[in-house]
């Protein structure tokens, strides 16, 4: 047994109400750099939908994820490693912009230098590719909500597995959330396919990271990423990818996705697992034994034996206490109702789902029934096929009997609670049917909806001894990086040459350049600007003002301005 | 032997080998993160799905044919019993179908890259040397092959017995610079775009030749790093180091 400790999270899909919150304030802490303007490490698609990039999941096209061959053996789906070293000029099964969607911004001066004229001026929208005006045709969430349907929503794939009786009539009964992260696999196929060896899993924690200066952009990764939460860097060439918010949880702080979430419905926590394991659960040959598989890698943290090896394996007393107290453990293993996201990709994913019930309540609400009566529930899932059998192809490799578990005790915690709640006697049968205890009831009840702040976010700190290595308690001197004041900017090769900066610093500068800029990029005359704090106060500093004769500037000269004003 | 042949003979490669051979380590401990191929297949993939692939494994059996033509010397081929006639058709025969590729996959290349806006609003003055530079020296290496077959270029040169030696004698720190004299303009216009073209090379996106992922074949599927090497992205500041960690 080598045990190992794995960041993970679970989501409560019941509680998404699809605000994507989450993906903008991610998208404002990590690409709103140029370059990465169409990357969304964490997005929130509508099912039935596309999804994004488009139609991601049929792997049949894009050949994400790993197979077990024929000899039992488990390789990545593009095939061997001679044959993508030789398909490296030009990755073959690359989505394009266009499948992301192409991204742009408006031409708001327009707005404001228009001359005089009949009708109002509009701002058009620019591409940020290639400034050039465009059509605005697609985008992350274009079919948010079911837009577009029924035309757009029959080419989810999966939908396209389920039968096709069940697909007519498939909009008007179901929709939901899906927000989706990098899911930090266990069984990591970017990792696998990266040439380079740029992308690695750390020891301690599972997250999965590009080291940015390894990264030689072969491409590779997009494609080896089923979930396709690797994204190509089209400024720096570089892969880029969701980093689980790494310098917070070292502080023992919730990623930026959870900690924004308004319906509270992210988890995370970490997990014991045995990595000796890993490749013999991941070539388990039935797909739909990929679950059960999965869990049982997953360790018990209060097994003696368990914290022993853990011990050996220098796993510290606070990160077992801290998976002894682990939230998606209890969601995971105790509770058993969350799922993984397509298991049957086989890279043992850690971000885990709670299928949604609520949709079937509503179903049984319209119809004139209890909704949160436990035999109506009970029935109405085994009636309502379509949600569980939708639900069984996204966590469960189609087997609908998995999710149908999962729902009845979603639907045993209600009308247990209820109960409780009406001051009426608890009904012991209900968890029974369900096989668990009133008890168990009330603890996953707490756990779910009453969700407190730190029992959904355990989340053991690095330790202080590392502290002054650690982006958040950073003690080194901003100054000493690119872009810090008083330094010439970037190296000789642009804006993404010379060493990297620290992920703290980088934000705040460029956040900073992003504020003052008058360009759609990023401005070319970046190093030419003033900067009034090596002013001495005498004259002017040379560029603060246009050149005389420009028209319209106000020169250091001019006997309007005595002097200048910041 | 005027001072010019030997600016241009010896001083000039000796200049380019050191700046070749020094900006690349400058690059690699200065610039690992502008260190890329810097891919444009996201902004456009028709074009490039075949080109691309026509030019670089064009361009690898050229240098193959470069390192045979210039590396070997010609006693090694006279000893194992290879006539001349029957090494040029050889390296004409498989030089041409290389060189074709090349050329074509280069042409279709830059046609792509000076009309596919992004691709273009992505190139920087940098890039644009480079591609000048890396053209120039193609086509006339090329026109030296065709110009030879057709039997246009005036009087015969045999390159393995002129730019050869004079290749390898730099390497041998005995520079003959007399040899290139006699080798004909078109050989001589070769090597003196290669030369700038080395000279440039740490400098440009060029330098992802340099990180062929051969070991690719002997690595582990997963890599596992451990963050208390360096946690986060800089190095350990010193007076920090952890007891007993040597690490950086």
């Amino acid at each position: 047994m080598r045990v190992m400790a794995q960041m993970g999270m679970v989501m409560n899909l019941d509680k998404c109400i699809g605000c994507h919150t989450c993906s903008v304030t991610c998208k404002q802490a990590w690409t709103n750099r140029t370059g990465v303007e169409y990357v969304w490490f964490n997005n929130v698609e509508t099912r039935p939908g596309q999804g994004y990039p488009r139609t991601y999941e049929d792997q049949e096209k894009w050949k994400g994820g790993w197979v077990v061959g024929r000899n039992g053996k488990l390789t990545l789906r593009t095939g061997s490693r001679l044959k993508r070293l030789l398909q490296i000029f030009s990755s073959p099964k690359l989505p394009s912009i266009q499948e992301y969607y192409e991204p742009w911004t408006y031409d708001y001066e327009t707005l404001t230098n228009a001359p005089v004229q009949e009708h109002t001026p509009v701002a058009q929208p620019r591409s940020l590719l290639s400034n050039e005006p465009m059509k605005v045709e697609w985008s992350a969430n274009w079919d948010d909500n079911l837009g577009g349907a029924p035309e757009l929503t029959q080419q989810d794939p999966v939908l396209q597995k389920i039968s096709a009786e069940i697909k007519e009539k498939f909009e008007q009964t179901y929709m939901f959330y899906l927000p989706r992260i990098c899911e930090h696999c266990i069984n990591p196929s970017c990792a696998a396919s990266c040439p380079s060896g740029a992308i690695y899993k750390r020891e301690e924690d599972g997250i999965v990271l590009v080291d940015q200066d390894r990264c030689r952009g072969w491409r590779q990764c997009v494609t080896g990423c089923p979930y396709k939460k690797v994204y190509f860097n089209h400024r720096t060439g570089k892969a880029e990818k969701c980093t689980f918010c790494f310098p917070r949880v070292e502080v023992g702080i919730p990623t930026v996705c959870s900690e924004t979430c308004v319906g509270r419905l992210r988890y995370i926590g970490i997990i014991l697992y045995d990595a000796d394991r890993v490749l013999e659960a991941a070539s388990t040959p039935d797909e739909q034994d990929l679950y059960m598989a999965q869990r049982s890698i997953i360790l018990d943290p209060h097994d003696p034996e368990v914290i022993r090896a853990a011990e050996k394996a220098g796993i510290s007393r606070d990160w077992i206490e801290s998976a002894q107290r682990s939230p998606i453990y209890s969601l995971i293993t105790r509770f058993e109702v969350a799922l993984p996201l397509h298991p049957e990709y086989r890279t043992m994913p850690m971000v885990w789902y709670i299928p949604p019930l609520s949709p079937v309540v509503d179903a049984l609400t319209e119809t004139g029934h209890d909704g949160e009566d436990a035999g109506n529930i009970f029935g109405a899932i085994e009636s309502l096929r379509i949600p569980v059998e939708y639900l069984a192809e996204l966590f469960a490799a189609g087997d609908t009997n998995l999710v149908t578990g999962v729902l009845k005790k979603l639907g045993a915690m209600r009308a247990y609670m209820r109960d409780l709640n009406l001051g009426r006697p608890a009904d012991e049968s209900i968890a029974a049917a369900v096989g668990m205890t009133g008890q168990e009831i009330q603890d996953m009840h707490r756990l779910l909806a009453i969700a407190k702040y730190d029992e959904r976010y355990v989340i053991p700190t690095a330790h202080a001894e590392q502290g002054p290595e650690m982006e958040e308690f950073d003690t080194g001197c901003s100054l000493d990086y690119d872009g810090g004041p008083g330094m010439g900017g970037w190296g000789p090769f642009g804006e993404t040459s010379g060493g990297s900066t620290p992920i703290a610093v980088e934000n705040f500068h460029m956040l900073a350049a992003r504020q003052t800029t008058d360009t759609l990029s990023a401005p070319p005359d970046k190093n030419q600007r003033v900067n009034l704090l090596n002013w001495d106060g005498k004259g002017a500093p040379e560029g603060l003002f246009p050149p005389k004769g420009d028209g319209g500037g106000v020169g250091p000269d001019s006997p309007s301005v005595t002097e200048p004003k910041p | 032997m005027n001072t010019a042949e030997i600016l241009l003979w010896v001083v000039l490669p000796y200049v380019s080998l050191a700046i070749f051979i020094g900006g690349h380590i400058w690059r690699y401990r200065y610039d690992k993160f502008g260190w890329t191929t810097r891919s444009s297949q996201l902004y456009e993939r028709r074009l490039l799905r075949w080109a691309s692939p026509l030019f670089h494994f064009g361009i690898l059996f050229v240098l193959i044919g470069h390192v045979m033509g210039l590396g070997i010397p010609k006693s090694w081929t006279d000893a194992v019993g290879l006539t001349p006639e029957a090494y040029h058709a050889l390296a004409v025969g498989v030089g041409a179908i290389a060189g074709i590729g090349t050329v074509v996959g280069m042409a279709v290349l830059i046609y792509r890259r000076r009309t596919v806006g992004p691709v273009f609003s992505a190139t920087t003055n940098n890039d644009k040397l480079m591609y000048a530079v890396l053209a120039v020296t193609i086509v006339l290496g090329m026109s030296n092959t065709v110009l030879g077959v057709l039997g246009l270029e005036g009087e015969h040169v045999d390159y393995r017995e002129t730019v050869s030696p004079w290749f390898r004698s730099i390497f041998y720190f005995n520079p003959q610079p007399e040899l290139m004299t006699e080798a004909g303009l078109g050989f001589q216009l070769h090597a003196l775009s290669a030369l700038v073209l080395f000279a440039i090379w740490p400098f440009t996106r060029l330098v992802h030749v340099f990180s062929a992922p051969l070991g690719y074949f002997t690595r582990p599927y997963i890599v596992y790093r451990s963050r208390d090497r360096q946690l986060g992205n800089r190095p350990t500041a010193r007076g920090w180091e952890r007891v007993g960690g040597g690490r950086r």
